[in-house]
């Protein structure tokens, strides 16, 4: 073992050490004589690092899978047999309608959760270690996030397959429908920080649950998610229409619909761009400060 | 010391000292929790940071770890500042304490991968370096268990393996061996000796004398945010009293001509029990447990010339407690936790009586 260049950081370093003794003193003495250190790694490899840190813990939590699976089937079978008959005629009609939106509605309330994991990890302990390591700072974070991303991804596939179950027929096809997930999920990526700097601010997991219906129940409700703004008293439709969850379902709408409404995609890339400029440098100041 | 050896064997020089504090502070609200610490640790030491909960020895560990900052004075590690060269000490400290932990929801082996993934060592390389890790700390059998059903000396030698993926120049390890039985101390014990026996500089908080006296070539006593005591072991026992004898008496009648006859004797404080026949006393012994041993044994030949039967006689090393009362005359806080997240301090936990023959060394015990 002691010539391997290709599994040893630094094989010369590695050569000059004989193989550790079973246990005890002596062999953690050699293992570290032997910790020779790397070149520091780059910001993309230690949050894709973190990334799979996300990904393990769902491999040995799955149950927190739940509300990526059962939450979303359950929001739609709700609403789509709720409002159904009373706002479009039939269901399958309405689910023409809705199922953009639902699947908005549920990723974007799915968000939360990234300000409790934040805040769990600070419970428990984990989180002051990352914050001691010698690596790009935001790098933990965005290693949330990305975890996050790919449960985004989840729920949208599922409330994708329970619409295409119940009769969803979408005009845009396959690309128009693809396009709309990557679209939602990259805002909801953005949309995280918020979440993040929550979990940061608030001393425990409840206030953090507290502040996102406070937070989550206005924007999606309020929305065109449900119903069309119309008939909406105008105090209201001003705020729907400032609401960016309403041009994110627009967009995403439309792009299952197969129309590319171009500044309801705007609208929606720079609301992304503006969420994580603002509370994404939030978040970071709290990081580097707590 | 068993320091002492371990600082001579030191693979590297030092570059003048790796902890360096000038009036450093800490407020939270109106707690004034670090109150102007002024430290100095030696590179390739082992400093023993001692005092009970609520001392501001967490928050003095945090602000030189870089996780918290000062609202006073200046603290540099290896000449760097902690605020304005953050980076750079990070790049050379490691930490372990509650609060620095290891994922508990992820495998021994997944967590020392992750860390080391994170210090840039590949993907076999940081394989192979938990593997060796694991198993030179005895956990290769739990590897694949997740950390969240390890036993307690289990999880602090997991927190300390994932403090040494790569050899820190310095490694703080907070109250490393609080609520541990004996034998995971132990292990914790020797961990901490082959690392420092590597060159590694450790700055250890404990609640335990014994511990730092073990370990430590200096200690500093902490209270209130404040160094009231530093010095080498040897030091700090002359100025508090080598030991601490505690008697049981057969008649309670007796205790008083007890407490006579041992004030006489050992020239000390001797304080009557809550236990009507017990009494504890200080021994000054010169500072070494040697002349504690034979002054203690001087004082039972006299307890036992004026007819006072001893039924039990131990003789230990004095507690934080009477290590509190000998510096500031009066006995050890146990006051709020030190900061304003849920309280993860444990309480204080002198050594006196339960602990007391921990280490085989420090505890004698006769039944004349």
């Amino acid at each position: 073992m002691s010539a391997s260049p290709a599994s040893a950081p630094t094989p010369a370093a590695r050569a000059a050490v004989p193989r550790p003794a079973r246990s005890g003193r002596d062999g953690l003495s050699a293992v570290l004589a032997a910790g020779q250190r790397p070149a520091r790694p780059g910001a993309l490899a230690v949050s894709m690092t973190f990334g799979w840190r996300a990904m393990l813990k769902i491999k040995h939590v799955p149950e927190q899978l739940f509300d990526v699976t059962a939450f979303p089937i359950m929001m739609t079978l709700m609403f789509t047999y709720l409002f159904g008959g009373a706002l479009a005629g039939s269901t399958t009609e309405y689910l023409q309608f809705l199922l953009p939106g639902i699947m908005v509605m549920s990723v974007v309330m799915t968000t939360m959760y990234t300000g409790v994991s934040v805040n769990t990890d600070i419970e428990k302990g984990v989180f002051d270690r990352f914050r001691t390591l010698p690596i790009w700072r935001p790098a933990p974070m965005v290693g949330y996030l990305l975890g996050d991303a790919f449960r985004y991804t989840m729920a949208s596939v599922v409330i994708l397959a329970v619409g295409l179950v119940l009769g969803f027929r979408p005009a845009g096809g396959v690309f128009g429908v693809l396009a709309g997930i990557a679209l939602l999920v990259a805002f909801s990526f953005a949309f995280s920080w918020l979440w993040t700097m929550f979990g940061l601010l608030l001393r425990t997991e409840k206030s953090v649950m507290g502040v996102s219906m406070m937070v989550l129940f206005p924007l999606t409700f309020l929305s065109n998610i449900l119903v069309e703004p119309r008939t909406m008293p105008g105090w209201l439709q001003a705020f729907v229409d400032v609401n960016p969850v309403t041009h994110l379902v627009a967009a995403v709408r439309g792009l299952m619909q197969g129309e590319w409404i171009g500044h309801e995609i705007s609208w929606t890339l720079i609301s992304g761009a503006v969420l994580i400029g603002v509370f994404g440098t939030l978040t970071m100041r709290l990081y580097n400060r707590k | 010391m068993r320091t002492e050896a371990a600082r001579s064997t030191s693979s590297r020089e030092p570059d003048g000292p790796a902890i360096e504090t000038r009036g450093l502070v800490k407020v939270f609200g109106d707690n004034r929790a670090v109150d102007g610490i002024d430290l100095r640790v030696p590179a390739g030491t082992l400093y023993g940071v001692l005092g009970p909960n609520g001392a501001g020895k967490t928050t003095a560990v945090k602000m030189l770890a870089t996780l918290l900052r000062p609202d006073g004075g200046e603290a540099r590690v290896f000449g760097h500042d902690v605020v304005r060269e953050a980076d750079a000490v990070r790049t050379r400290v490691s930490l372990t304490g509650q609060y620095a932990s290891v994922d508990e929801d992820l495998t021994g082996t997944e967590n020392l991968v992750l860390l080391a993934r994170l210090l840039g060592h590949s993907k076999p390389a940081a394989r192979k370096r938990a593997g060796l890790l694991l198993e030179s700390f005895g956990l290769t059998d739990a590897a694949g268990r997740q950390v969240k059903q390890y036993s307690g000396g289990m999880r602090r030698r997991i927190d300390i393996a994932a403090s040494i993926l790569n050899t820190p120049d310095l490694l703080f390890l907070d109250e490393p061996t609080t609520g541990l039985d004996p034998r995971s101390r132990n292990q914790v014990w020797d961990i901490v000796r082959a690392v420092v026996a590597q060159g590694t500089t450790v700055l250890l908080t404990t609640q335990y004398l014994d511990e730092a006296d073990q370990l430590a070539g200096r200690i500093a006593v902490i209270d209130h945010g404040r160094v009231i005591a530093e010095g080498t072991p040897g030091q700090l026992k002359s100025s508090v009293g080598a030991g601490s004898v505690h008697l049981r008496l057969r008649d309670a009648g007796q205790r008083e001509e007890a407490r006579r006859v041992l004030s006489q004797t050992l020239a000390a404080q001797v304080q009557p029990e809550s236990d009507p026949v017990a009494l504890t006393a200080r021994v000054q012994g010169g500072g070494t447990e040697r002349g504690a041993a034979e002054q203690a044994a001087l004082a039972l030949a006299e307890l036992s010339r004026s007819g006072i039967t001893v039924d039990h006689f131990s003789l230990g090393q004095p507690s934080l407690d009477e290590v509190f009362l000998a510096l500031t005359d009066r006995p050890a806080h146990d006051e709020q936790p030190e900061n304003g997240r849920a309280g993860h301090g444990s309480p204080l936990n002198t050594p006196s009586q339960k602990g007391r023959s921990r280490n085989g060394q420090a505890a004698e015990e006769a039944t004349p």
